[in-house]
């Protein structure tokens, strides 16, 4: 079994221990002499503190309490700007802002204590929608309440519209959605100024809390180390909100001179912390009479909430997204976020491009339909092809075949003969069928030159028993990470896939190959794995202990025997943009991936007119994502994207009030169960990408994308109704019928 | 107040001593430091706490230990039998059950309970028997296929 491990369902490495109960996660850890801490919440959202009480009835000389003041280094959580603060001190900008900070051994009592903090807030106006946001009623974020805006012209978009033979206008809206994980976040910290601090946790990005720490704690790096444990799902969830979950836990156990944990119930996990953007596209197409699109204006804004974090990235995804897998001579893409009093947005899966490819994808049947042609038709003759140019100027390089994919997502799903036999039955009765589709794309790795400034590393060593070892801070976190890493390096070195081992990531032991987010870890750190592989291959074959054509336990013997005489056999890559990738920061413009994913799903729906409730009936998802490494693995990442996708249509609605996410429990906000989907059916078309590890492109993000509008153009082609708010509740539907 | 509760868990007899609301899920956890039972939600939504008592799929989140004195629990430990997996575990490797692993025990009890009570089990009786147990990595189809082919083995 040794040659060919890439393309194989190889069984997860951590398998075993999974379905055992032996995997550990943060909340399994317990140190001797540990306490346990919790988050007080400022309620308001927005105002300045006047006093923080402490009420009696708590022995609080047992307590340990942090605020602002005790804070060592900067009250900043670093990520893209500084405007966030571990702790407020003085203003609150949404109503989970922390404010205290408790730890004690009980967690009954420190529980107890918690409810009798009060934190007194002066209050000033709040701003909760994105209207309000844009009208500045209120300026609650810096001069203008503006995170980040874009701008993307190509062609001449208003003589373009005044010449057009038709112009189509649609307007979209989708609400918060929660990762929903189902191991909350936790950290378990130990720190002191001798030693400095150490975090375990769940997580997705090891060095951005290690960056995070250094700065709280105004410590030097290798001061500060961070330990990834067994991580209960992510979704971008753990991407950027663990660095302030590891720095409260740590600022307890500094205080303290004591370890501490701290694990988010799931009420606080999910009211206080990220969640995908709300967001609101505007659309303007025109076409010419034979129904090709001459022009697209897009207008999309994002609820950043009440910090920055990542919503200048986010938004730049979805704005690169926004015109989809379709050419247009003439595109404007004007895209904000904004700011509100709700706690921060962030990234989840799909990170923006969900959202505007939702509205794309409902604009594209309404634009079909106003130029008399079929759904289908009308994409048909704008997809976009191997050679042309997207929105942002990228010369597509690489194979595109979007009339394949719907060819075949259309065969699988019996589109034609589905779509004449529902609108013959549907006259009758009050279950209306209706198919629907979404064409999209998903760009793998991270958008624009952000590859080349992460400069990511992975390095390759040899064990002293002929083993091969894998270091890098890319997260397991229930993708594949180290299945998908070990079949890479086996493929590579030619060796049995059980002879490869992926470390724990650990600050401390591995190198830095950038955050688990983005679809890059596949694709591009993958292809570090198996850069830093074949030099420890080359290393080996020059160093006369292996001869070509070995074998499996060649290969252990020579590498065993070289670790004895030099004590070590270690290969570090770095990565390096593909030949000829460009990107303009300052334009905006060039090649903003370096690779996409290609899809057409499928979705038909049941509506029943009597209770208002939709389902799916039946979902196929084709995809081209470059060469699969591991099909189970990867038709589990698109079957888990499309059930979360379907989710985020129909279900799960994040209900605000006055900032406050009110149905923070899995009672009331709804996440699909296995009663809810339909079979989700599966397939992949490989065009292998040259840069890719064994020709694979970026996955996971890709299945976010598509489901949604799908499912909204299923709806309308069933009821007629054209609903353009997502999530579809039976409320919404009996409202818009 | 603490009482003395005793009781069976994956074979071995043990008594602890316990506020007799103390949640099954802590005593199970904290002081038979068997980790592998999750907490999920801590309202018996979503079945990672999920154990069997008396041979009944139980969500341990919502039984106060008072409850299991005298009886037979079975935590994700206890399916193993002298370190032979049983088949829903080798089905959930081989067919890729498990992602993230948070859900796994309490759906690999649930499947295991549901293959007791019902041995031929199709595929609406799998999604019945797994409706309360909540997964956000996998969208249940390759659980789905797990269960089924480990059913009659």
């Amino acid at each position: 079994m040794a040659i060919g491990a890439v393309g194989r369902s190889l069984p997860r490495q951590e398998g075993r221990r999974k379905v055992t109960g032996q995997a550990r996660y943060v909340d399994d850890l317990t140190l001797p002499g540990m306490l346990h801490g919790t988050t007080v919440r400022s309620a308001s959202p927005r105002g300045i503190i006047r006093d923080i009480d402490f009420k009696p009835g708590v022995p609080w000389d047992e307590l340990t309490v942090v605020t602002a003041a005790d804070i060592p280094g900067n009250n900043v959580v670093a990520l893209i700007t500084d405007d966030q603060p571990y702790l407020a001190g003085e203003r609150i900008n949404h109503p989970e802002e922390p404010v205290v900070l408790l730890a004690h051994p009980d967690r009954h009592l420190l529980e107890e204590a918690r409810r009798h903090v009060q934190i007194v807030v002066d209050p000033l106006p709040p701003v909760f929608t994105i209207d309000e946001s844009l009208a500045r009623t209120e300026t609650i974020w810096r001069q203008d309440n503006i995170f980040k805006s874009y701008l993307v012209s190509r062609g001449d978009v208003d003589a373009a519209f005044a010449g057009a033979a038709r112009i189509v206008e649609g307007t979209y809206e989708t609400g918060a959605q929660e990762q929903l994980y189902i191991e909350p976040n936790g950290m378990l910290a130990v720190a002191d100024p001798e030693s400095g601090v150490t975090v375990w946790g769940s997580m997705q990005c090891p060095f951005y809390i290690h960056r995070a720490l250094a700065g709280l704690f105004n410590l030097p790096s290798e001061r500060v180390r961070v330990v990834q444990m067994e991580t209960g799902g992510g979704f971008g969830g753990k991407e950027e909100y663990p660095s302030i979950l590891a720095g409260h836990a740590a600022l307890l156990a500094w205080k303290a001179g004591r370890p501490v944990k701290m694990i988010y119930d799931r009420l606080e996990d999910m009211v206080a912390t990220t969640k995908r953007h709300p967001s609101r596209t505007r659309h303007r197409t025109a076409i010419d009479r034979d129904g090709r699109l001459v022009a697209m204006d897009i207008e999309f804004v994002i609820d950043g909430g009440a910090y920055c974090t990542l919503s200048p990235v986010v938004l730049s995804r979805g704005t690169i997204h926004a015109a989809g897998p379709y050419s247009c001579p003439n595109v404007r893409i004007r895209s904000t976020a904004v700011a509100t009093n709700a706690p921060p947005h962030g990234a989840f899966r799909g990170f923006g491009a969900p959202q505007s490819v939702f509205a794309l994808e409902l604009q594209m049947d309404k634009v079909a339909a106003a130029a008399g042609l079929t759904p289908h038709e009308f994409r048909r003759r704008n997809f976009i092809a191997t050679g042309q140019t997207t929105a942002v100027g990228q010369v597509l390089r690489e194979p595109v075949d979007m009339p394949r994919l719907l060819d075949r997502a259309f065969e699988l799903s019996d589109y034609h003969a589905k779509t004449a036999r529902f609108a013959r039955e549907n006259a009758a009765g009050p279950i209306r069928r209706g198919i629907g589709f979404a064409c999209f794309m998903h760009g793998a790795g991270f958008t624009g030159s952000g590859e080349q400034h992460l400069a990511s590393l992975v390095s390759v060593e040899a064990t002293a028993g002929g083993h091969v070892r894998i270091l890098a801070a890319s997260t397991e976190i229930g993708q594949g990470t180290n299945t998908v890493f070990a079949q890479i390096a086996s493929e590579a070195l030619g060796i049995d896939y059980e002879d490869v081992e992926v470390a724990q990531p650990d600050t401390a032991a591995v190198p830095d190959s950038g955050p688990t987010v983005a679809s890059r870890t596949s694709m591009v750190v993958g292809k570090l794995v198996e850069t830093a592989a074949l030099a420890v291959r080359s290393t080996l074959l020059s160093s006369g202990l292996l001869e070509d054509g070995y074998d499996a336990a060649a290969f252990r013997q020579a590498a065993a025997a070289y670790v004895a005489a030099n004590g070590s056999l270690k290969s570090t890559a770095q990565y390096q943009p593909p030949e000829g990738l460009r990107w303009d920061d300052e334009k905006y413009e060039g090649d903003a991936y370096g690779a996409y994913a290609w899809a057409v799903y499928v979705a038909e729906v049941a509506v029943d007119l009597t209770t208002f409730e939709t389902r799916v009936a039946d979902f196929v998802a084709v995809q081209e994502v470059g060469r699969v490494i591991n099909p189970v693995l990867a038709a589990g990442q698109i079957e888990g994207g499309v059930a979360q996708a379907i989710g985020w249509a129909l279900y799960e609605q994040v209900v605000w009030r006055e900032g406050r996410m009110v149905n923070g429990q899995m009672t009331n906000y709804i996440m699909p169960t296995s009663m809810d989907l339909p079979n989700i059916r599966v397939e992949f078309v490989e065009f292998p990408y040259p840069h890719g590890p064994g020709g694979a492109k970026g996955i996971g993000e890709l299945p976010m994308d598509g489901p949604a509008p799908a499912i909204f153009n299923a709806v309308r082609n069933a009821t007629g109704l054209e609903i353009t708010k997502l999530p579809l509740t039976p409320e919404e539907l009996v409202v818009r019928s | 107040m603490e009482a003395s509760i005793s009781f069976t868990i994956n074979g071995a007899a043990v008594t602890v001593s316990a506020h007799p609301m103390a949640r099954l899920l802590d005593v199970v956890r904290q002081q038979l430091h068997l980790t592998g039972t999750k907490e999920g939600c801590g309202e018996g939504e979503c079945g990672a706490c999920a154990v069997l008592i008396d041979g009944e799929l139980v969500n341990s989140c919502l039984t106060p230990v008072l409850q299991v004195n005298g009886a037979s629990v079975t935590t994700i430990e206890g399916v193993a039998t002298n370190g032979q997996l049983h088949a829903v575990q080798e089905a959930f490797i081989a067919h890729g059950g498990a992602q993230c692993g948070i859900c796994t025990p309490g759906m690999i009890l649930a499947a295991v309970s549901l293959r007791n009570h019902v041995p031929q089990a199709g595929d609406d009786d799998i999604r019945v028997g797994l409706a309360g147990n909540l997964c956000r990595c996998t969208g249940y189809m390759k659980i789905f296929e797990a269960v089924r082919k480990s059913v009659g083995r």
